[in-house]
């Protein structure tokens, strides 16, 4: 394979953001500096855009094994890096889901096999996610797992929260929390409040995700382990958080786009496209995800991309299941709510989160002998979302004109998207 | 021009007076000898509940065939609902098989709305879960403007579980529309988390608003509910809410009793309150087919002299 050369872009290095080039190959990053030599090499142009260290999304639905007609490893994989991200961690909430080391190596072979992104698959904490005793939680860290979650359930019980952080401090795994308190939510549909009591939806309010979060962080003091707060929709989780960060816990949180892009008032409209969990919340509260992503008390963006199929959601809001894709979407939204320079930009949606991950070797500023995995964000173009790479559409972003958009990106050396086309 | 009939809110007060306007025309066909008018002969108006109904339902038959329309009834326990098909397939059948309306309840809010998308046909929602039912707000309306000759400036209060209301919603936008002041009246885990904007005052004493009251609307309470996390018992519900003889009599003279049906009596209606002659139950049971017969007629564009 010949050399790569980004030219003419800004790079996101150890110094900060620098005017240069950068040549490559699947070594890793050979020189990073204006007017490189481009002798045998391709060149991608990257005028105009930010050149940075691989994205990572700390939060997907890939649906395999078990709801293929929604997504796969494949068409996940695509969709992951027409958005420009180099590495997804799989949620474990697939059939079955994945609370055992063969079922994680199942799901990091599949992203092998297809070889966009890294997918990185998340275990389960308890057995079955089920919330009654604990999944096989050393054979899932054997097989590489490193965050652990019953993501789309809450681990409700502090008991059995208590051991599993107890367990995973020792191993040096995370937590990663669906918070949401079950009688609270009360079988709610939406964010509670004058929305819901307009429409007559059962509404979810805030402190049924407050209140675990105020639980469960009282629990990592008491345990010293790793936790992670998934997809915060409130001004009072940030609180919460922002105050246990102060106080030294060893605390992270992530927010999902549409949490920075839409109030629950865009549930009037009923369409299911709007339906996720946690819901939209009041405008106080985006303003507050917004900040906080801004001065870093939320460290990194997690898209909680979930697929479903057209049926699924061409129905009645309350009879649609939960959730709407992000992949593709992402960076022109977080570009367009959160005003993130570049530098901040790659903070939040590579260094973070690849460091949630684990990822070895990333989660650094790019820098020659490192790895060769590498995002390119044109954060001025203009596009419509209209065509997905995903097998599903479930997209509140659907005919929407957007701004920001990946260029290319590089997997370990290896173009996998290039002038915003996937490379197979 | 409406095309649908789907939520309260989507009318103006013209549109409102519009409609109870030519169902008072309707109440005069309804009281001759032949009740029958040729208006939309050749259409065939379809209702499709797919939640338990009796009164809606029947009443909108009634009125599409006091109208000369055909009516098709879907019936979603001997359907292939029951054979996983889905809301919008069901309906584009109902649409293909010639339906020129589609009358819907369904348990979802929005459902109809829904519907109103998917199809070309007008589309009148006939009850979306605990969001709209337009056409009891209508008949409700219709009912008191018939005894008070309005609703400016009156008094009425809606008692109960509002927060689980569909009627609750669309009535009391109605009844603010046409200029009445409403209250509603419940324990707080009855009523709507957050009233903020909405045209009404909120109370938790029936006992303290009801001397001032021209109209007592009664819901329903939901008995299969059983009540349990909501209140702490039916007596105690009763006790506090419910329209008894004693407080039947504490209201000023003129004022009425209405309820949506059907009733629980002994629990938010006493039987001696139910069978009184100011109790409208039965009126606003008449006034139903003439409001539905005003919605069928404007929706299809019926023109024939009536």
């Amino acid at each position: 394979m010949s050399d790569i050369v980004l030219a003419g872009g800004l790079v996101a290095a150890d110094a900060g953001m620098v005017a240069a080039d950068v040549r490559l190959n699947e070594a890793g990053i050979l020189a990073i500096g204006p007017g490189l030599d481009r002798d045998g090499a391709i060149v991608a142009d990257c005028a105009g855009c930010w050149v940075g260290p691989g994205l990572v999304d700390p939060h997907v639905h890939l649906r395999e094994p078990g709801q293929e007609w929604k997504e796969d490893v494949e068409s996940g994989s695509r969709a992951a890096a027409t958005g420009g991200f180099t590495a997804v961690v799989a949620m474990p909430n697939t059939d079955p889901p994945t609370d055992a080391g063969h079922l994680a190596r199942f799901v990091a072979e599949r992203g092998r096999q297809v070889g966009l992104v890294d997918v990185i698959p998340a275990g389960c904490v308890t057995a079955g996610r089920a919330g009654q005793r604990l999944a096989h939680l050393d054979d899932l860290w054997a097989a590489g797992v490193r965050v652990f979650s019953d993501d789309g359930d809450c681990v409700a019980d502090a008991g059995l929260l208590r051991r599993a952080m107890e367990y995973l401090a020792d191993l040096g795994g995370v937590i990663a929390q669906h918070a949401e308190d079950r009688g609270l939510a009360g079988g709610g549909q939406m964010h509670e409040g004058e929305v819901s009591a307009l429409l007559g939806l059962v509404g979810i309010p805030a402190a049924a995700e407050e209140v675990v979060v105020a639980r469960d962080l009282t629990i990592a003091r008491l345990t010293g382990g790793r936790y992670h707060v998934q997809h915060a929709s409130t001004a009072g989780t940030v609180a919460l958080i922002r105050a246990a960060k102060a106080g030294g816990l060893a605390v992270t949180a992530e927010v999902a786009p549409h949490h920075l892009a839409f109030d629950h008032t865009a549930v009037l409209s009923t369409d299911s496209a709007y339906k996720m969990y946690p819901p939209l919340r009041r405008p106080e509260d985006v303003a507050a995800l917004r900040e906080a992503l801004a001065d870093g008390t939320i460290d990194m963006v997690g898209t909680d991309h979930a697929p479903h199929a057209a049926h699924e959601k061409d129905v009645p809001f309350e009879d649609a299941p939960r959730g709407v894709i992000g992949l593709e979407t992402a960076l022109a939204v977080v570009l367009g709510t959160a005003a993130l320079g570049p530098a901040d930009l790659f903070a939040r949606m590579a260094l973070a989160p690849a460091r949630l991950a684990g990822l070895a070797g990333r989660g650094e500023w790019l820098a020659a002998g490192g790895p060769a995995t590498i995002t390119v964000v044109d954060p001025q173009v203009e596009w419509v979302a209209e065509r997905f790479a995903s097998r599903s559409a479930n997209s509140p972003w659907r005919g929407r004109r957007l701004k920001g958009r990946a260029r290319h990106a590089l997997l370990r050396g290896r173009l996998t998207l290039r002038d915003g086309e996937v490379q197979w | 021009m409406m095309r649908h009939l789907l939520d309260i809110a989507d009318l103006s007060r013209a549109d409102l007076e519009g409609l109870l306007d030519d169902a008072d025309g309707f109440v005069d066909v309804l009281a001759r000898p032949i009740p029958k008018v040729p208006a939309l002969r050749g259409k065939t108006v379809t209702t499709a509940f797919f939640e338990a109904s009796t009164r809606t339902r029947l009443s909108f038959e009634r009125a599409a065939k006091t109208l000369s329309a055909d009516t098709m009834t879907f019936a979603p326990g001997t359907s292939s609902l029951s054979k996983g098909e889905s809301l919008k397939d069901t309906v584009l059948t109902l649409q293909a098989m010639g339906s020129d309306l589609l009358v819907m309840r369904h348990q979802a809010v929005g459902a109809a709305q829904r519907a109103a998308e998917w199809l070309s046909i007008p589309v009148v929602n006939g009850g979306d879960g605990a969001h709209q039912h337009p056409t009891q707000a209508l008949l409700d309306a219709l009912t008191i403007r018939r005894r008070f000759g309005r609703l400016d400036g009156l008094q009425i209060a809606i008692v109960g579980d509002i927060r689980h209301s569909r009627v609750a919603r669309s009535d009391l936008l109605a009844f603010a529309m046409l200029g009445a002041e409403v209250t509603l009246v419940a324990p707080r885990t009855l009523l709507p988390v957050n009233t903020d904007g909405w045209p009404v005052r909120v109370s938790s004493s029936l006992d303290e608003v009801l001397p001032s009251l021209d109209v007592v609307y009664l819901l329903r309470v939901q008995t299969e509910r059983g009540g349990a996390s909501v209140f702490p018992s039916l007596s105690e519900y009763t006790a506090r809410f419910g329209m008894t003889r004693e407080r039947r009599a504490r209201l000023k003279p003129g004022a009425v009793v209405m309820h949506p049906g059907p009733m629980n009596r002994g629990v938010e209606i006493a039987d001696e309150v139910a069978d009184d002659p100011d109790a409208l139950v039965l009126e606003q049971v008449r006034m139903g087919v003439a409001v539905r017969m005003a919605v069928l007629f404007r929706l299809l564009g019926g023109e024939a002299d009536v």
